[in-house]
Order: structure tokens, then sequence, then C-alpha cells
């Protein structure tokens, strides 16, 4: 197997998350975006790891995979918050600090 | 020759499942019925999970499927239904930006497919070693000790902002 077909995956997957990210108006929407990014992250960081013959690669994906965890706690948490405040979670209305 | 060598069984697979995630995660962004999007979610997680298999990584592997399946897939499936977002096809689920969120998508792909064809060509994995679960515990609480602990406080310091934030006073 070549290195550089993982790579291509974990870039794919980093730039379809990218555009969702930017694209999607549902804050929900938005965190599910996230994961993908997370994702593809993981992915390159198991690829180096076997690349190089190395433990670490897994080991932060672990880590990456906790963070992740919480990050989806929390932001699901401030999207419920912003669903009980201003009865929208659509983040394009949320412009209250825009100059 | 070197069409040969690629034509081997671990690379069909890796082409199929890549294939299905891709697929998936394009309709991740684009549908526009959440309660699909979080469904697609899945198959790409699942399919993650496959491609770790692939590289010989078990425990992340497991982990994946235990953590991301199970537990963030369902947590999203919560969010979904406490937001009371409509079951159906909602009309605006993607504002204005979406050209140039799309520009912005395939300039990145592009520079970074060329960096990464410039930087890695065609080197190969030599022998894929399975890495156990085993020596992914021991280096955990050996050399990493101290990350893991602090990834532990911070998970808990993150649920603990959960609740405050989502708890009803």
């Amino acid at each position: 197997m070549l290195l550089n077909q993982f790579l291509f995956l974990g870039a794919v997957l980093f730039c379809i998350g990218v555009y969702g990210v930017l694209a999607r108006r549902n804050g929900v929407m938005v965190l599910m975006s996230v994961e993908l990014i997370l994702n593809a992250v993981n992915i390159n960081l198991v690829a180096f790891g076997a690349y190089l013959h190395s433990i670490t690669g897994q080991v932060f994906a672990l880590f990456v995979i906790a963070v992740a965890a919480a990050e989806v706690g929390v932001g699901l948490a401030l999207v419920l918050m912003l669903y009980r405040n201003r009865r929208t979670i659509d983040v394009d209305d949320v412009d209250l600090m825009k100059g | 020759m070197i069409l040969a060598d690629l034509w081997v069984a671990e690379n069909i697979a890796f082409g199929l499942i890549a294939l299905m995630m891709v697929v998936a995660a394009i309709r991740v962004v684009t549908t526009r019925n959440i309660v699909h999007a979080a469904l697609y979610l899945v198959l790409v997680l699942a399919g993650v999970a496959a491609q770790y298999i692939l590289l010989a990584a078990e425990f992340v592997a497991i982990t994946q499927v235990l953590v991301y399946i199970g537990a963030v897939v369902v947590l999203f499936l919560f969010g979904i239904m406490l937001t009371r977002a409509p079951m159906g096809k909602m009309d605006d689920t993607d504002n204005e930006q979406r050209l140039v969120g799309l520009a912005i998508a395939v300039v990145l792909l592009g520079v970074m497919g060329y960096v990464l064809w410039k930087a890695f060509g065609k080197k190969q994995f030599e022998d894929l070693a399975v890495q156990t679960t085993a020596q992914v515990g021991n280096s955990i609480f050996q050399q990493y000790l101290m990350p893991f602990e602090v990834v532990s406080v911070v998970l808990l310091a993150a649920l603990l902002g959960a609740i405050v934030l989502a708890r009803r006073d």
C-alpha cells in the first residue's frame, strides 16, 4: 500500500469538512462537519504511525478521539443554550458581536 | 510491474471503503435532511474504523467504533431531537457563502494534494507490523502518562461544563 493513498483520503475528508463548516447554517450540522475534520486528522496520525513503525501515532489518535468527544459534549450544550434563548440554532443569526 | 504490485486485496478493500467514505461525507455536508446527515456520518466513521484495521491499528479501530458510532452519533441525534429540528427536508440548510466555501475547499484540496504528492510520492508501507493493544497501553501509561492525565482532566471539565450549560434552572 502507498502511504499517499491514506494521506489523500484524509485530505479529501478534511476539505469536505471545511466546506461543511463554511456552508452549513444549522449548528448541529456544523458540529458534524468538525467531526469529519477531526477524523481526517486521525487517519493521518495512524497512517504516519504505521509508516514510521511508531506507536505514538495511535496514542495521539486516541487523545484526539477523547478531545473530540469533549468537544461534541460542550458544542451540543452550547447549541442547546442557543436554542433555549433564541429559539433558533441558525449560526448565521448569532451576529450580536458583529461590528 | 508497479501496477501488478499495487493491485492486491488490501488496495481493492481500501478503494471500495474510501469511495464509500467520500460519497457519504459529501452527503453529510449536502443533504437537506438533518437526521440523514447524522446517519451518513455513521457510514463515514465506520469507514474510518475499517481503514484503521487496514493499517493494523486494532485498538484505535475498536475505540473509534465504541466512542464515535456508539456515543458521539447518539449525542448528535439527541441534539437534533432537543432542538426540535424538522424531521423531513429543510429548505435553508445552506447559507449564501456556499460557492465561496466550495472554492476554498477545492483550492485547499489542490494545494494539499500537490504538497502530499511532492513530499511522499510513491512511498510504500514496508511491512505493517500489528501494534497490539498491550503496546498501546504501555505507551500511554509510561511515555505519555502526563498527557493522558491532562486529557482526563479536560474530559472531566468538558462534561461538567456541558452539564452546567445544559441544565435548566
